[in-house]
């Protein structure tokens, strides 16, 4: 258990920056995946026909169902999978980490066949005390991302702690 | 499905129950992309000390996704969804996602709904709090 944990200026400087464009797919597999993931029974998040049936195109994104992050190794993290510098945990050497919170805002309905790009970017950083765990390092992020056209279609603030 | 005629603060979404075990859990950490060994390795260092795999905060927040999806039976979409971890639930203990309407105006030709969304274990006790905004087409009520 950490006694204290200190915000450095260097990483405070990690506040505000943008990370470079990153590849999120939504497929029909991932679709499937993660719908099976949840625990899903809806066949129009598994079945293209029933999808058509009830107005869509394509198979829907399951509500909080951003893509996949595309997995290259040595860039993305090997455990979350997520893009690079979307973890900043190895970074602060502190190893236990729990969601806090998310939130998405959409502008539209997502659905399998769409290349996405996110952007992440750390938003704050703080310290807090936790009677059971110590004290704890929460981080907020937040990855834009963006359709074919450039157009913003979903933002993803999420809350992580470190401790 | 809600039925926008009569659709009134204070409505509650059919509530679902889950349980989940191991396999839940490794199913859950291939489709999220999400390997953290704590929500499925027994032997995870965290997990001992926690006492037991933990279900992923993501999941809970999914499933209050679901909760939210199955309701609206694909008629509507879904603009907003947050949700907070508050406590941790357990490996095969159940918990029940739980949602209600908090608000609903109407805004160019649509009703937007405003929830109020939860995980509860069996004791009654919030593990998740969230809320969430749809567009529905076409209300009656506002």
């Amino acid at each position: 258990m950490a006694e204290s944990i200190e915000i450095t200026p260097e990483m405070r400087a990690q506040i505000g920056v943008e990370s470079g464009p990153w590849p999120y797919e939504v497929t029909a597999t991932g679709v499937r995946a993660f719908a099976r993931g949840v625990g899903y029974t809806d066949p129009v998040y598994y079945d293209p026909a029933a999808a058509r049936a009830a107005g869509y195109q394509h198979l829907p994104a399951p509500p909080c169902y951003l893509g996949t992050p595309a997995f290259l190794p040595g860039h993305s993290d090997p455990v979350f999978s997520t893009q690079p510098g979307a973890d900043p945990r190895p970074r602060y050497g502190l190893t236990q980490v729990l969601d806090g919170s998310t939130e998405t805002v959409y502008e539209r309905p997502l659905l399998a066949g769409e290349n996405l790009v996110g952007r992440h970017r750390l938003v704050d950083m703080h310290v807090k005390q936790s009677r059971t765990l110590g004290a704890m390092l929460v981080v907020t992020s937040e990855i834009r991302f963006c359709g074919d056209a450039g157009e913003v279609v979903a933002r993803e603030r999420s809350q992580r702690i470190f401790y | 499905m809600p039925e926008l005629a009569t659709l009134a603060v204070g409505d509650e979404l059919p509530p679902i129950t889950r349980t989940l075990d191991r396999l839940q859990l490794v199913l859950y950490a291939a489709g999220s992309g999400d390997f953290n060994p704590l929500h499925y390795d027994p032997d995870f260092p965290q997990a001992r000390q926690i006492g037991d795999n933990i279900v992923f905060g993501r999941l809970k927040y999914a499933a209050l996704g679901q909760l939210v999806s199955d309701w609206l039976g694909h008629r509507g979409f879904i603009r907003r969804i947050s949700a907070s971890y508050r406590g941790m639930d357990r490996r095969g203990q159940p918990f029940t996602c739980r949602g209600r309407v908090t608000a609903l105006r109407k805004k160019r030709g649509q009703c937007i709904v405003e929830l109020e969304l939860w995980t509860e274990g069996s004791d009654g006790r919030r593990t998740t709090e969230g809320t969430a905004e749809v567009a529905l087409p076409l209300c009656d009520s506002g």
